[in-house]
């Protein structure tokens, strides 16, 4: 059995709807949810003047938005009795869900299932694609 | 015809063509005398060895010189570590969403690397010979130093402006790091004096440069003297100042940001396009390098001989890579990190990628397809050295011309803006009038003849040296200081790789 199931979340429905299956189980099983918020960035990628200029800023910006989604979530899932961490984090979202699953050892990944979006998912696959291949973790896929 | 035709494309009034022509002639008469003026004034030259030395040159060199013993040769002490940061060895996952050591070193260089690395080293050999490519090698190892202290200084210095942003650079180091010195007038006039320069100088090298020498080579690979083009530089200069207008006035950020990404990988195409021309002609090594060495010390038909040779190779080290000018401190301010040092640390890459390496490449090109004794300057005999080998490249070569001058221009924009707004203060208004002039200066550039276009620039970038240096050596002790905490730390294990504290 988890300790911990481990739930994308980015405010989208597919998201809410992993947040709602993890922590229906999570009331029967007594684990704790761990709403993980990743921001994507790339330390290897190019920025204007300006953008360097204002990266400092907008990172405070992108924080405290993403703080303003997550916390209200995690917040509504202790009142319901569950127990309910948040983490928001810069990077590859399949790096870092896996880099925290390896972490916490006895542990699932709960994400939602958007569907391709860009070219570029449709040729080499989403998330879900990614963590279904390469997380160290059980991994469910709420469609 | 096809004169009339470019025109009425453009939806312009139909004037017969010499009158448009004309045009090129009148900016160019009335923009020399001042330009000249400027250059003669930067340029004061003293006889040494039966030739005029430009005293700015030993200025810029000579303190990199000074910068490199003093401390240590950390160009080459350092050059590992550097490139550790770069890969983000040291990076805090924490610290993840900030601007990274390669994003600055990236912008950075997308700057510096520009027609200097391009028609610049041309200029270079063309007056100086083969041998100014030994010296230009030189000032770019010893720029290294000097890029290492301005840049430290950079990030120890800078200001979280009102709105949230990152500024930083001359301007600031030189007024607050001088008034912790108790020399606050003295940081004042040379912070001012320097920001008068930038703006020179981002108007100068940052812009009437690269419309000019983009111009020339867009003629070249059009049919050169028979080309449509030839006598529309103004035209070609307006479409241009359209395209940065449209990014510094208009905000259309994905220009630039398109323009960011393809550069680097412009750059890399550049140099492996000049590996090929190099293998190619492999069987020219000895007798290349003969030149190169041979040239350097004892040239012959070189006026000024070893001297000119060094004069024109340290010169365009220092246009191109801008060691010691303050220029890419403004850029790397940027970074957070406790650590001004590490700043200092990878922007001694900046030279060494921008003249060790390209410019390097440029020069060998040349001198390997043996084009440089056939009468051509500028970006116009690298063409034929790159045409020499295969009869395609120049206009590869043109396209990455077009992609450095685009994005050096709105590199300098920026830097200009920076020094425009702390004398003017950073109000909408006054910023949209220097990007007026700005966009007015495209135009300029484009129409004037090399010579006026490249001693005005030159000249304004190394008068930003003048108050630089002034404050580097006032602050070099307390980059030391500095330098000397950083690599005890490193020593003692204090600050370790990522990996290694995990």
């Amino acid at each position: 059995m988890s300790d911990t199931y481990i739930v994308g979340f980015d405010e989208t429905d597919a998201s809410h709807r992993a947040a709602t299956l993890a922590a229906g189980l999570a009331r029967t099983t007594g684990a704790r949810v761990h709403l993980v918020h990743v921001l994507e960035w790339s330390a290897y990628s190019f920025l204007t003047q300006d953008e360097l200029a204002e990266r400092h800023k907008r990172r405070e910006e992108e924080l405290k938005r993403a703080e303003s989604v997550v916390a209200p979530v995690a917040e509504a899932l202790a009142a319901n009795g569950v127990q309910a961490t948040s983490e928001i984090r810069y990077g590859h979202a399949g790096e870092i869900f896996c880099e925290i699953a390896e972490k916490l050892g006895n542990c699932q990944i709960f994400i939602g299932r958007k569907g391709s979006r860009t070219l570029a998912e449709r040729l080499l696959g989403g998330l879900a694609i990614t963590l279904v291949q390469v997380s160290p973790v059980p991994v469910t896929v709420v469609p | 015809m096809k004169k009339m035709l470019c025109a009425a494309a453009l939806g312009l009034p139909f004037t017969p063509a010499p009158a448009f022509a004309g045009i090129d002639d009148t900016i160019n008469n009335a923009i020399a005398p001042f330009s000249n003026a400027v250059a003669s004034a930067i340029f004061y030259s003293v006889p040494i060895a039966g030739t005029q030395f430009p005293l700015i040159v030993g200025w810029l060199v000579g303190a990199a010189a000074i910068f490199t013993v003093y401390f240590g040769f950390i160009q080459f002490r350092a050059f590992g570590h550097a490139i550790s940061l770069v890969k983000g060895d040291y990076s805090h996952p924490e610290d993840a969403g900030e601007v990274s050591h390669f994003q600055a070193l990236a912008t950075a260089l997308s700057g510096t690397v520009g027609l200097g690395n391009i028609a610049g080293v041309a200029v270079a050999l063309s007056i100086g010979g083969a041998g100014a490519t030994l010296w230009m090698i030189l000032a770019g190892l010893l720029g290294m130093a000097s890029k290492f202290i301005e840049c430290t200084l950079g990030v120890k210095y800078r200001k979280e402006l009102p709105d949230g942003t990152i500024s930083g650079g001359p301007m600031y180091y030189l007024s607050i790091g001088l008034a912790e010195k108790g020399k606050a007038r003295l940081g004042q006039f040379l912070a001012l004096f320097f920001s008068i320069c930038c703006v020179g100088g981002a108007l100068g090298g940052g812009n009437m440069f690269q419309a000019n020498q983009a111009f020339q080579q867009v003629v070249n690979v059009t049919g050169g003297d028979a080309s449509p083009l030839t006598g529309f530089g103004w035209l070609f200069g307006l479409v241009m100042a359209m395209l940065v207008g449209f990014v510094i006035i208009g905000g259309i950020k994905s220009i630039a940001r398109v323009t960011e990404k393809i550069v680097p990988f412009m750059a890399i195409l550049y140099v492996g396009i000049a590996f090929f021309i190099i293998a190619q002609n492999f069987s020219n090594i000895g007798w290349a390098f003969g030149q190169i060495i041979g040239g350097a010390f004892s040239p012959e038909g070189i006026a000024g001989g070893a001297v000119g040779a060094l004069i024109q190779g340290f010169k365009r080290a220092a246009f191109s890579n801008e060691a010691g000018v303050g220029s890419a401190a403004i850029a790397h301010s940027a970074v957070i990190t406790n650590e001004p040092t590490t700043e200092g640390v990878v922007s001694l890459l900046e030279p060494f990628i921008d003249t060790v390496v390209i410019c390097t490449m440029t020069a060998l090109v040349i001198i390997f397809t043996g084009v440089l004794d056939n009468g051509l300057t500028g970006v116009e005999l690298t063409s034929a050295a790159f045409g020499a080998q295969v009869s395609f490249f120049p206009y590869i070569l043109a396209l990455a011309v077009l992609l450095f001058a685009f994005s050096t221009m709105l590199s300098w924009s920026y830097y200009g803006l920076k020094a425009w707004s702390y004398m003017f203060g950073e109000g909408q208004v006054a910023a949209n009038l220097f990007k007026l002039i700005f966009c007015i200066f495209v135009v300029i550039g484009a129409s004037m003849n090399l010579g006026p276009v490249i001693d005005f620039s030159d000249a304004m970038i190394f008068a930003m040296a003048l108050a630089n240096i002034v404050g580097l050596y006032i602050l070099m002790p307390v980059v030391k200081q500095e330098v000397e905490r950083y690599f005890a730390k490193l020593k003692s294990g204090e600050i370790r790789k990522v990996a290694a504290t995990a």
